[in-house]
């Protein structure tokens, strides 16, 4: 009923029947509904509440470069005295005459000024080997440097020969030579049953011999030999912004695979690889990463074979790859359980083995999902590298405690800080842009 | 009865429709419980090479446990299901076998939507049973032309209707050449214009000889195409019959009130 009375209302005041006389020529929009005034009032002055808001940001924006710039512009880089004191006889704002004079220890720590070329050659080859692995539009071929990078940063680093690390690298190749060519006979000698997994304990146990027994005499040989050594440099010389990378590039590389691990080995239908993996997620996540650092600066040499001298940095990076790790694989987990049950069944009903649909199926679109946590985590694993103040490494916080330490710089503060900040923002902030990019570029449900 | 909704105009070629001896799958007193329910009751089934066989039933019957147990999706408890000669039991490398074979298609696609169409279509034959990559995608082409949607195989899932998702699942399982098809209320998350193409292509794989369980309720396509109607309720095959016995002088009071209810108002 009401519809007739709406149509016949309409009726009567509007003419039915209509043709347009020409055509309307097109014109521009007005310019209140594009350009930058339309921008100005949809994002910054869209309503009464958004209006306040927006001024009182711009007010805080104001008040905050009112306070921040005339620091900035009367500073002092070079004073004729280099000192706190030197700096204010010549400007009243802030002090960058201390980043200027201790420019490389905050770079290098005290690794020898003569080597500096070594860890800059070192984090080149990082640059470059991590290009492939983070853009697919790399050559590809890099990927092999990426592989041999480790190493190869480990003996520019560390110096001493090179056979060292070439003897560490032969160590995988032994496992992949017991497992290629052992396995038939292996799983001849204990049935088709356990072959797989008999291979995998029989290349694991030979890897480890490999390390424990054969790598100090195989060495010392190649060594006599050739020795082609570059000059050692101790642990206790690393420092700086070079230790914070170290250990924070190791903990995100190892972290990753470690974590997937961890979190298929949660998700496991066999008890024991799901018992071993819980118990070490949660011991690990249960404990604060200080009491890691203090356990792999004093206890973790009780372990080692004796005689044996495992470096402090390497056990360090080996515990902040644990810690990181067992939050990387709750991470991932949860991008895991985020996927429809119907994928798994697809990827079943299609014959693919575990392996396969974890590899081409469930881990592609949960890692995918999880981009922005495990880049959290790595952000955050990257800051929490400064932890390692506290078992007496000289980390960017280290040096500047030792800085103001010193007569000449005694009371310095902002200039300091700040300066370290800089530097962890600029990483992290990457770090930020390179997730939001990687979720771009694999977007494809389109909605 | 009333003309079916969704059915195909053309003529239904029935000269490849041939039912041999030989058994595709054969399931004897096979039982299971999810936990202390007991789902699916002495199912015993035989299903010979050829035949295009219909499943309905009122929701929570039983119709998707049942097929999901011939490709083990599910574990059955009690008796035996024998597909293609295999045995389905723990032996892994019986149940690969067993699914390289069997080609299932869900309600809800299921397609992988990190992967291209083509993707989707390569990766099992390229992985499972080792198709050189060409020769895989050129068979995957075959078949998206087939379903008539070649034009899409370098798009992603999202970015296709839910018919042609779902023709591009059932090219999916083409792909691995199977000998049985399966068919899981392939046209239910479907809206009714897209029912018809979905429809069409399961008639038209019909009509070259798959052998075929589908779970539907579409009664033309039943009607049409299938050699045999199964009824289930309560985890029990309560009735079965060719289409035109099954729609027109159903036995038990059971698939009566079932048919009523479906059927006419
Ligand atoms: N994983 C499960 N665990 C416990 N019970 C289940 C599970 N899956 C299904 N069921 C139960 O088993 C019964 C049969 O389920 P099934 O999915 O086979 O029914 P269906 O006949 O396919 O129904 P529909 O037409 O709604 O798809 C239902 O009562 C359901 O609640
Ligand atoms: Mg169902």
């Amino acid at each position: 009923m009401s519809e007739t009375h709406a149509e016949t209302a309409f009726a009567r005041k509007a003419p039915v029947a209509f043709v347009a006389d020409g055509q309307i020529p097109a014109s521009p929009p007005p310019s209140t509904a594009v350009g930058p005034v339309k921008w100005v009032k949809d994002n910054l002055f869209p309503g009464p509440v958004n209006t306040i808001l927006t001024l009182a940001s711009l007010a805080f924006v104001a008040l905050l470069a009112y306070e921040i710039l005339p620091w900035l512009i009367d500073s002092s880089w070079a004073p004729a005295d280099m000192s706190l004191r030197g700096c204010r006889a010549e400007a009243s704002g802030a002090c960058f005459a201390v980043i200027n004079e201790r420019f490389y220890q905050f770079i290098f720590g005290f690794y020898p000024p003569e080597h500096y070329w070594r860890p800059t050659l070192a984090f080149i080859v990082v640059v470059v080997s991590l290009w492939p692995v983070l853009f697919p539009s790399a050559p590809r071929k890099l990927l092999i440097l990426s592989a041999l990078s480790p190493f190869i940063c480990y003996w520019l680093i560390w110096g001493g020969s090179i056979w060292g690390p070439v003897a560490v690298l032969a160590a995988p190749a032994v496992g992949w030579l017991i497992a290629a060519k052992g396995g038939g006979a292996i799983t001849k000698i204990v049935g088709e049953d356990f072959g797989p997994l008999a291979t995998i304990v029989a290349a694991v146990a030979g890897v480890a011999i490999w390390l424990l027994f054969f790598l100090g005499p195989v060495t010392g040989a190649l060594i006599s030999i050739a020795p082609l050594a570059l000059e050692e440099v101790a642990s206790n010389r690393l420092g700086g912004f070079m230790l914070s990378l170290i250990i924070g590039l190791v903990g995100i590389v190892g972290s990753l695979p470690l974590g997937i691990a961890l979190a298929l080995g949660r998700q496991s239908k066999l008890l024991i690889v799901k018992a071993i993996s819980v118990g070490f997620i949660e011991t690990m996540r249960g404990v604060p990463l200080i009491t890691l650092l203090f356990v792999a600066s004093t206890l973790l040499n009780y372990f080692m074979p004796p005689g044996s001298n495992f470096d402090l940095i390497l056990r360090v990076c080996i515990m902040v790859t644990l810690f990181a790790s067992a939050y990387m694989a709750e991470v991932i987990r949860g991008g895991i359980a985020a996927l429809p049950k119907g994928q798994y069944e697809a990827a079943d009903a299609m014959g693919l083995t575990y392996w396969q649909s974890m590899r081409f199926i469930i881990l592609p679109q949960a890692l995918k999902i999880s981009i922005p946590n495990i880049v959290s985590s790595f952000i955050g694993l990257f800051k929490d590298t400064t932890l390692v103040i506290v078992i007496g490494l000289l980390d960017p916080l280290g040096l500047s405690s030792a800085i103001r330490a010193d007569q000449a710089w005694n009371g310095i503060v902002w200039e300091l800080y700040g300066f370290i900040a800089l530097f962890f923002f600029i990483f992290c902030y990457g770090m930020s842009r390179y997730s939001q990019y990687l979720e771009r570029k694999l977007r494809t449900d389109h909605r | 009865m009333a003309e079916p909704a969704h059915m195909t105009e053309r003529e239904i070629d029935r000269s490849q429709m041939k039912i041999s001896d030989e058994v595709a799958i054969d399931i004897r007193k096979m039982n299971k419980w999810y936990g202390d329910f007991h789902v699916l009751r002495d199912i015993n089934l035989t299903v010979y090479r050829g035949e295009r066989i219909v499943v309905c039933g009122p929701s929570g019957s039983g119709k998707s446990t049942l097929i999901r147990c011939v490709n083990r999706l599910e574990e059955h408890q009690a008796g035996e299901i024998i597909v293609d000669g295999t045995e389905l039991n723990s032996d892994l490398k019986n149940l690969d076998k067993v699914r390289a074979e069997v080609g299932m298609v869900f309600q809800h696609f299921n397609l992988f939507p990190h992967l291209t169409i083509l993707e989707n279509c390569t990766l099992a034959p390229i992985w499972v049973r080792k198709t050189p990559k060409k020769e895989a995608e050129e068979t995957a082409m075959h078949f998206l032309r087939k379903v008539k949607i070649p034009e899409q195989a370098h798009k992603y899932p999202g970015q296709l209707s839910g018919g042609q998702q779902q023709r591009v699942a059932i090219a999916r399982s083409l792909c691995m050449k199977p000998r049985i098809m399966l068919f899981d209320e392939p046209t239910s998350a479907l809206d009714p214009e897209m029912i018809k193409e979905v429809l069409d292509t399961m008639i038209e794989l019909a009509e070259e000889g798959m052998t075929m369980i589908c779970v539907t309720h579409e009664m033309g396509f039943a009607q049409a195409v299938a050699n045999r109607v199964i009824f289930m309720d309560a985890g029990q095959i309560v009735e079965q019959n060719e289409p035109k016995e099954f729609f027109t002088n159903p036995k038990s009071p059971r698939t009566q009130l079932f048919l009523s209810q479906i059927l006419g108002h």
